[in-house]
């Protein structure tokens, strides 16, 4: 890091003076570039599917998933410029489930960028989320890097219109993952030509961040780990030199490169998800790039689940998984090879038993 | 003459006997594997929906929020040691273990109808995989 202490050292040492109460502090680079644009780190949340049991009862494994979170990122020093909530905040887009939600997050010291998830979606279409949160999609200029916040969690209105009699029945149709009476998640036509539209008075050489909570690329339909227009969105990508997605969803380390555009995904603060690949019914189309995240077993409590931040160097992303049980993972742009690579386990022979999924 | 009568039938009484009852265990017909199956099936589905509903537990909290198609449930390496256990498990053990911690409830035994039906869903959906005892 820049001739600095690095973050290993630091957080040895954080650990060494705090080990009572070993809440790891992150040391975040911010440096003005040498070259076009500047360097600039923001956090993500994502995924914390609060779950009201009865009354003022959330489930507490989930609740502490999100406050350790939280208190991580408020502990960034120096302080992220933003956060972003990269979606399904709550279970079953109650409203008691969204205010405990907000109740929580009101304890950053940083502003939130908010992303929609199915969960939050589906009970009311985005209603509550729209009056109480954040628009469902917009865009945002930060620091030479043009943002563009997706909804990309909507669907067939035939299938909606099977449930529209029955508000908690499509919610909890949406909810089950591997529902086989599901449907395909969709940004769909009018918000793509809202996309274009904003996207015309950009620059081609400024780079371009899209926030969504499904990955803007086809790796699974049963799960919805897929975005049935991607194509589409990422057609009207096309003319930028630096695109990065960043998405919820999968909770999971996923990432990929499809042409002008690396994709990264969040991590749950609630559980982690099997990659795809080992449900041996169905094919799936796992990146082959992704170095996989570590296998639970045993499993603990807060294993395969966390929370991330990210460096934007010149426009390109370099992303800190922070994760609770296990060593932190960076996969960072590497310009050379033109895509992302995990900066300690890429290369095969470096990697190790737990990151062996089947 | 009863007694004789008898002498000579009660052996072939009991070789009729047998051979009926041979004919029983080995002459299965296509009608019969057909119920058999459905049989199965019917409590693999029952599993299906214990494995996806929220009232297994105690919290709301489900088996497939973490397990979709029953994934990293991996029925072909049971028995095998479990760290969380401290000895080799089966695969009920850890039905148990799951309904126990992440779903918070009570764990269920192990000739439950649900437990059984939970075990004939997530083996369901592992259909086909090798079989490796105390793999992890």
């Amino acid at each position: 890091m820049g001739g600095k202490i690095d973050r290993r050292t630091f957080l040895k040492q954080a650990g060494a003076l705090t080990a009572a109460t070993a809440i790891p502090l992150s040391l975040v680079e911010v440096v003005w570039g040498k070259e076009s644009g500047e360097k600039f780190t923001f956090a993500y949340i994502s995924d914390s599917h609060l779950t009201q049991i009865k009354g003022t009862k959330f489930v507490r494994n989930f609740d502490n998933g999100l406050k350790r979170a939280i208190t991580e990122v408020n502990f960034m020093s120096p302080k992220p410029d933003f956060v972003v909530y990269g979606g399904d905040l709550a279970q079953l887009g109650k409203r008691e489930e969204i205010d405990h939600g907000l109740e929580m997050m009101s304890s950053l010291r940083t502003p939130v960028r908010w992303v929609i998830g199915e969960h939050d979606y589906y009970l009311d279409l985005g209603k509550y989320w729209e009056e109480k949160v954040s628009p469902l999609n917009y865009s945002f200029d930060h620091k030479g890097v043009h943002f563009v916040v997706l909804n990309s969690i909507l669907t067939y209105d035939s299938w909606l219109d099977k449930w529209s009699k029955d508000p908690m029945a499509r919610m909890l149709q949406m909810a089950r993952l591997d529902n086989p009476q599901g449907s395909p998640f969709m940004v769909k036509d009018p918000q793509i030509e809202w996309m274009t539209k904003d996207l015309a008075k950009v620059d081609r050489k400024t780079p371009v961040v899209v926030l969504s909570h499904s990955p803007l690329y086809k790796i699974f339909k049963p799960w919805n780990f897929w975005t049935e227009d991607a194509e589409k969105v990422q057609k009207a990508l096309k003319r930028f030199k630096k695109v990065t997605v960043l998405h919820g969803h999968v909770h999971q380390v996923l990432y990929n490169q499809e042409g002008n555009i690396s994709f990264y995904a969040m991590m749950s603060t609630a559980w982690p998800w099997p990659y795809p690949t080992t449900y041996n019914q169905a094919q799936s189309a796992v990146p082959k790039l992704t170095v996989f995240m570590n296998r639970g077993d045993p499993h603990s409590e807060r294993d395969g689940t966390g929370w991330g931040y990210l460096d934007l160097d010149s426009g390109r992303a370099g992303h800190h998984y922070e994760l609770w049980e296990n060593s932190a993972r960076t996969v960072k742009y590497d310009s050379r090879r033109k895509k992302p690579q995990d900066t300690k386990y890429q290369d095969p022979k470096d990697r190790i038993p737990p990151q062996k999924h089947y | 003459m009863w007694k004789k009568f008898n002498r000579i039938t009660t052996p072939v009484v009991l070789a009729t006997a047998l051979a009926v009852s041979a004919a029983h265990a080995d002459e299965f017909t296509e009608a019969d594997l057909k119920k058999w199956q459905a049989e199965f099936e019917a409590v693999a589905k029952k599993g299906e929906a214990i494995f996806h509903s929220n009232k297994l537990g105690a919290n709301a909290v489900a088996c497939d929020m973490c397990h979709p198609n029953g994934t990293n449930t991996h029925p072909e390496t049971y028995p095998k040691f479990q760290k969380q256990l401290g000895q080799v498990a089966t695969l009920r053990d850890m039905i148990n273990w799951c309904i126990e911690n992440p779903l918070e409830g009570k764990p269920l035994k192990f000739d439950d109808p649900r437990m059984i039906a939970l075990e004939a869903y997530i083996t369901w959906e592992r259909r086909g995989a090798r079989l490796q005892p105390g793999m992890h």
